[in-house]
């Protein structure tokens, strides 16, 4: 282990060496250009670059408008200028790269930054021009460092573990061995009494223990069957594979999206919904690649959830190479996990919306969950527990105020509760 | 012996048993019949569609209950021009700020910030770059929502999310942020 460790530290110094004799040689060949890139310059250039671009470009992919990389050595510089800060002015002007521009990137109006300076602008060029350098670097440290050292890692752990388990066995073995040996000796010295009864024969020759050995068995087995049955048609922890990762740990837990972002419908209609591509597409239209946590134990890693990705464009026909829809698309099918029986009636809206009760009341720690589940029974006993202890919300409903009085007078309460109010009565649910 | 091979076969019996659980699969269910419907539900796969699928988009140029026209095309134009002529049909009475705050907070707070100042969860995270403050973008009621008709730039279009009335309330919400955000930025200068 501190062997490869030390390679790859030796690797990385390498290829900071390598990487900085490479600079000086660059530096050396264009110093115009470079000269005064200092550190500070391109941070100043990336936090503009970040506030006020990178809603629609990126350094080095096309999104909404084109990829910066590069866009000084494109286009003059007294251009960029004026470009920046009123673009539309230039087009309406008929300046001919300008419309050209316009035409290319479906028309969509670059805003204006009048409010960015000359040195502003050269500092967001310097960071455009800069990046794929740093790039590059970023790539071969992670090269000789994230992804070998971390796998080599986890493999020695377990190559390891798979020895030490080997060695078990083998001792295990040789343990049993000798004790069959030991035993056998034992036996062969030991000469049960002829005269009295092996232990079954004794056992079957009391009656009370027999009777009360069948009983208890019995029972046992009753106990296991009716367990049995109580299980059937439950699917509390169904976990299906779904046709694509969607991981609602990243979405409702680290990104901290609402549930009703995706499942809009909850809040209006009888039914969650399985969000539409488009919704995907509302996020995943800028956002191309994961870049955030691995898991790399259960193989989670970020060209996994990348690929994952590349899925919904697959699906809903997206080209990212061009950003347009190819109107080329094909069905996601989802798998459902939460299904009452058909003799139930279940509404969202009135539970999430109405009583404004918490997604997670019934469907668990989703945020949580890298694979979903069902965490609810769904049983009727357990749809009942809960109308039984959740009191409602009375405030703002005057015109069943009297109502809701008549019948806190009758069960003698304060807060009514959902069975209070009806909510035990068959018809509610089924009908 | 016999009792170490007995032990043994069922150990192995637990282990076949424990295997038959299978979390991805559903469980038995008593009488299907009673549990699965004869009606069609949503989103069943039926061969009736291409590539089965139920949930289709209505058909071109069917309009649904409740529907009003809405005159501006997607477009630079049509952008412009709902900045500038187009209202809310929601008189003082029916504009309901909790509604448009318990909305705004759902689907546009994740990136343009709570206060509106485009510093939401997802920019702060580097998801999503560029988030403008309301505070720096000329923006009426009506171009708030055209935009949320039809999402600019990296934004989609949230109309399949949020009906006429809530893209409206959501807009006189987001106006209110702005009278607030422009209000601070004032008495900063001050």
């Amino acid at each position: 282990m501190n062997y490869t460790k030390e390679v790859s530290e030796d690797e990385i110094k390498f290829s900071i060496v390598f990487l900085k004799s490479l600079l000086f040689l660059v530096l050396t060949i264009f110093p115009i250009e470079l000269l005064g890139q200092d550190d500070a310059t391109i941070q100043q250039g990336k936090t503009l670059f970040n506030t006020h671009c990178a809603a629609c470009h990126k350094v080095n992919r096309k999104a909404i408008g084109p990829a910066l990389a590069g866009a000084s050595e494109r286009y003059d510089r007294e251009w960029l200028y004026s470009w920046i800060r009123n673009s539309s002015a230039m087009i309406a002007a008929g300046d001919p790269i300008a419309v050209a521009l316009f035409e290319e990137y479906n028309q969509s109006v670059m805003t204006g930054f009048p409010q960015l300076s000359d040195q502003d602008i050269d500092n967001i060029l310097a960071y455009t021009d800069y990046v794929p350098e740093v790039v590059q670097a970023a790539q071969l440290t992670t090269a000789t460092e994230g992804p070998s050292e971390t796998p080599t890692l986890y493999k020695i752990f377990l190559i390891g573990l798979v020895i030490v388990l080997v060695l078990l066995v083998v001792m295990l073995y040789f343990i049993q061995k000798r004790l069959i040996k030991i035993k056998t000796q034992v036996e062969s010295d030991f000469r049960p009494d002829p005269k009295i009864d092996p232990i079954w024969k004794a056992f079957v020759k009391n009656q009370f223990l027999v009777f009360s050995t069948v009983v208890l068995l019995f029972l046992v087995g009753l106990y296991q069957l009716y367990g049995y049955m109580m299980q059937i048609g439950i699917d509390k922890g169904y976990q299906p594979i779904q046709p694509i990762h969607f991981s609602h740990k990243i979405h409702s837990g680290d990104n901290q999206i609402d549930c009703k972002y995706c499942h809009a419908s909850a809040r209006v209609s009888k039914h969650s919904g399985i969000p539409s591509l488009n919704i995907c597409m509302n996020c995943h239209r800028n956002i191309a690649e994961y870049t955030g946590e691995e898991d790399l134990a259960a193989g989670y890693d970020q060209e996994f959830y990348t690929a994952e990705i590349k899925k919904i464009y697959a699906a809903v026909g997206w080209d990212e190479e061009n950003q347009v829809y190819t109107g080329q698309t094909q069905p996601v099918r989802w798998v459902r996990i939460h299904n009452l029986p058909d003799f139930v009636y279940f509404n969202h809206a009135q539970h999430a919306q109405v009583a404004g009760i918490d997604c997670q009341t019934c469907h668990g720690p989703v945020e949580e969950m890298e694979v979903l589940y069902q965490y609810a029974p769904l049983t009727m006993g357990w749809c009942i527990d809960c109308h039984r202890e959740t009191s409602v919300d009375l405030l703002g409903n005057e015109y069943y105020q009297k109502v809701h009085e008549e019948l806190s007078k009758k069960y003698g309460v304060e807060q009514l509760t959902v069975a209070q109010m009806g909510g035990l009565e068959c018809a509610k649910c089924h009908y | 012996m016999k009792g170490v091979k007995f032990s043994r076969y069922l150990l192995l019996g637990f282990l076949f048993l424990t295997g038959c659980q299978n979390k991805k699969k559903p469980n038995y269910q008593l009488f299907p019949d009673m549990y699965e419907p004869i009606g069609y539900e949503a989103y069943q796969e039926s061969a009736a569609f291409r590539d089965s699928i139920s949930a289709l988009e209505p058909p071109p140029g069917s309009i649904h209950r409740g529907w009003n026209p809405y005159p501006y095309p997607n477009t630079n134009e049509g952008y412009q021009e709902a900045k500038l002529n187009l209202v809310s049909p929601l008189d003082s009475l029916e504009i309901d700020l909790a509604q448009g705050r318990e909305l705004y907070g759902i689907y546009c707070a994740v990136c343009h910030g709570e206060q509106g100042d485009g510093q939401g969860i997802l920019m702060q995270r580097e998801k999503f770059l560029g988030i403008p403050s309301y505070a720096d973008r000329e923006i009426t009621a009506g171009s708030t929502y055209h935009v949320i008709y039809y999402g600019i730039n990296a934004m989609g279009s949230h109309a399949g999310q949020l009906n006429e009335n809530e893209r409206w309330q959501v807009s006189a919400y987001v106006t209110e942020l702005k009278k607030e955000l422009d209000h601070q930025a004032n008495s900063n200068a001050e």
